[in-house]
């Protein structure tokens, strides 16, 4: 689907011309990231996120394959074959730091691409699809990299599989013989070495697939945008060829800058020292923590340090770990407000910026430090305020909350006046928002 | 309905959480946690420079050979450096026939050619560095019941990498009569060595470089501990990251390409959108 006025796709070569009969693989490209998909004429430089994330989905993917060339999995031979690959592969040493470095860009560039949808609202109707697929990717993602960190076989490597692995040894009945079959043995090793990287290599494919899907449900709407309001007419949007070709092009070589200056420069400042150490089971390390990007999810699973109730410390640290995530998918139901953006909404604006993100920023914090005081009250507070603010605050404010009056407008919003509102009676805004919720609803 | 269920599923968190906090600060007023030795006497390691810091840094190439030296020498007795072949040392700045020569003087574990028992021959460049013990048991045996590291990697899997080492190497000294007075337990045991640097304060390897004049540097630099401890930490360095001058040379070039690429991808967007209010 798209908007009427749309531009078509009109083959001039032959060749073309014959390929669009046989293969229309020209006019997707075309309808999708060419001159024929009408974008918001409004996008701020958030927007540009979801296309770094493709940017660092191909980095990983390729950069993955050659490492995956030199690698085995193997836990006698696997740390050697990344120093070998370092040392006396040529550019392996690019190619491993790159990788490394690249899952952290990847995250970077996700969370920002996550929070721009908290803020603008992005998971609502009729986007809600596009949203879940997004969710299933982060997942998907949190699953590809701790399989990824697992495969140097490193200190951190195998204790962090222990940990993690230990996670479902928390569920009730199953938790012990469900976690030996994942580890096919009763520790991290050879066995699960091999399957975690089966399943390394296997799963970007399987999160390029949901990227399709994502990007499919994204063009049935068409992209949101910061004033929330709906497209209504061609003064809206721009074709996302030339426009955004050359907005996120830019925005690419911001990005590539940045990653080359981190790659080149400070390659091993987000790893931890431990995991150039190769794996040794009888000696655990000082302060067992994963990756960065885990570490607000980490803080809340360490976060549960009694026992609620029949429930055990641990089954409720892994409940409400896993339960963070999985919030997300409900987002579209609990966030009942008409309007999208948290620009015209006074009262959420509030709670993001003075609750959730300071409560993010404490989690990261917290689950990277030692599980000692007060990190760990810290991370309680923090934990709470999570929470609260999806499952409480959001269903609360969204009934509560009188929004900003709205633009008629893209349009409106852009250039101060928009033609088309002219033909309407005279109305006040918050009218308009109403207006626009039906044909949202329609 | 959603929203009764919503706030019912917080309420469960949220008070299964300030129930924690509750308990946890509670313990903390009543029993605050007793202060350690290794928490009150553990130092930060010492500010130190390399000539191989820093975004234009690169190997000072007679500062890695002494330190070569320390590790032939000193270090080798015990620790093994597993991930350096003899060939890499060209990188060090010696010769084809005195990386030969250096090679030969490693006995490297071999096979008789006429018996096929397993035995020792004289390195080769191709060579991999022989670790100084069979295997863990021995060096368990050898050592009070502690492995020497491997020390190929060491700069890159301890913080602060070579001020680690170096302040490790310079850092022994006597215990500090306050931290006996004060945790009269956390007295060094027989055997091991009392070391600020070290993360539990007591180290299984005695101090390794003693006194001056340990080793006769061929380039005339006077071999003092804290000079030889800097040599063989810059080594060290080169052994983690060998390729440490090719990156940062390489990342200069992809930084002024990629700048000079996004200055042009900025014109255009400026380009393109000029008529365009957004």
């Amino acid at each position: 689907m798209s908007f009427p006025w749309a531009n078509e796709y009109k083959p001039s070569h032959p060749f073309m011309k014959w390929m669009d009969e046989k293969l229309p693989v020209p006019r997707l490209v075309y309808n999708s990231v060419g001159g024929g998909y009408p974008v918001p004429r409004n996008l701020n430089y958030f927007w540009n996120f979801g296309f770094l994330a493709l940017i660092c989905l191909t980095i990983q993917i390729i950069t993955g394959i050659v490492m995956a060339m030199h690698y085995a999995a193997n836990t006698a031979v696997a740390f050697d074959t990344i120093e070998q690959t370092v040392r006396d592969v040529n550019w392996g040493w690019l190619m491993r730091y790159a990788h490394a470095n690249g899952a952290s860009a990847f995250f970077v560039v996700i969370y920002v691409h996550i929070f721009r949808g908290f803020f603008y609202g992005s998971y609502k109707a009729p986007r809600e699809m596009v949203w879940l697929l997004g969710v299933v990717i982060f997942l998907l993602m949190m699953a590809t990299a701790f399989m990824g960190y697992v495969l140097p076989w490193g200190q951190m490597s195998f204790w962090g599989a222990k940990v993690i692995t230990g996670l479902f040894g928390a569920i009730p009945f199953v938790g012990e013989p469900l976690q030996q079959w994942l580890l096919g043995g009763f520790a991290p090793d050879n066995a699960a070495l091999n399957r975690f990287f089966s399943l390394h290599y296997l799963l970007p494919f399987v999160i390029v697939g949901v990227v399709v899907l994502h990007i499919w449900a994204l063009h049935i709407p068409g992209s949101s945008n910061p004033t929330g309001v709906e497209v209504k007419s061609e003064s809206d949007t721009v074709p996302f060829y030339p426009y955004y070709v050359a907005k996120d092009g830019w925005a690419v070589g911001v990005f590539l800058f940045l990653f080359a200056a981190a790659v080149f420069f400070f390659p091993n400042a987000l790893g931890h020292p431990d995991n150039y150490i190769p794996a040794n089971a009888m000696s655990t390390p000082a302060h067992i923590v994963p990756e960065w990007y885990f570490w607000p999810f980490y803080a809340i699973l360490r976060a549960f340090t009694q026992d609620f109730f029949f429930i055990p410390a641990k089954l409720m640290g892994v409940l409400a770990m896993f339960g963070a995530i999985l919030v997300w998918f409900f987002l579209p139901w609990l966030d009942k407000s008409p309007v999208r953006s948290g620009a015209y909404r006074p009262l959420y604006k509030k709670f993001f910026w003075f609750g959730l993100i300071p409560a993010m920023a404490v989690l990261f914090y917290c689950g990277g430090a030692p599980a000692e005081e007060p990190f760990v009250m810290f991370s309680q507070l923090a934990a709470l305020y999570y929470f609260a603010h999806f499952l409480i605050i959001l269903p609360v404010v969204s009934a509560i909350e009188k929004p900003l009056p709205l633009p008629y407008s893209i349009t409106e919003s852009v250039l101060g006046h928009d033609e088309g509102s002219q033909i309407r009676p005279a109305h006040g805004a918050t009218e308009a928002t109403h207006g626009d919720t039906a044909v949202q609803g329609a | 309905m959603a929203r009764i269920l919503s706030i019912l599923v917080g309420l469960f968190f949220t008070v299964a959480l300030a129930w924690s906090f509750g308990k946890g600060a509670y313990t903390q007023i009543t029993e605050p946690p007793a202060v350690t030795a290794e928490h009150e006497f553990h130092k930060h390691p010492k500010d130190v420079h390399f000539a191989s810091d820093g975004a234009f840094g690169k190997f000072d190439r007679q500062q890695l050979q002494r330190g070569f030296q320390v590790y032939k020498e000193v270090c080798s007795a015990c620790h093994s450096l597993t991930h350096v072949a003899f060939r890499d040392l060209e990188q060090l700045g010696y010769s084809e026939p005195e990386v030969k020569a250096i090679a030969a003087g490693f006995q490297v574990p071999g096979t008789d050619p006429n018996t096929g028992e397993a035995n020792t021959r004289p390195g080769m460049p191709t060579d991999y560095f022989p670790k100084p013990f069979a295997n863990d048991i021995a060096a368990r045996a050898a050592n009070n019941n502690a492995i020497p590291p491997d020390l190929s990697l060491m700069t890159k899997a301890r913080h602060d990498g070579a001020a680690y080492v170096y302040s490790l190497l310079t850092g022994y000294s006597n215990q500090p009569a306050e931290l006996l007075k004060e945790f009269p337990e956390a007295k060094t045991p027989a055997g091991l060595h009392y070391n600020p640097y070290f993360a539990n304060l007591n180290l299984a390897m005695a101090p390794p470089l003693s006194g001056e004049g340990q080793v006769s540097y061929g380039d005339g630099t006077k071999p003092t501990v804290d000079q030889m401890a800097k040599d063989v930490a810059a080594f060290l360095i080169w052994t983690a990251e060998p390729k440490l001058e090719q990156r940062k040379q390489t990342g200069w070039t992809v930084l002024g390409f990629l700048l000079f690429a996004t200055i042009l991808g900025y014109m255009s967007y400026r380009n393109i959108w000029a008529n365009k209010k957004h």
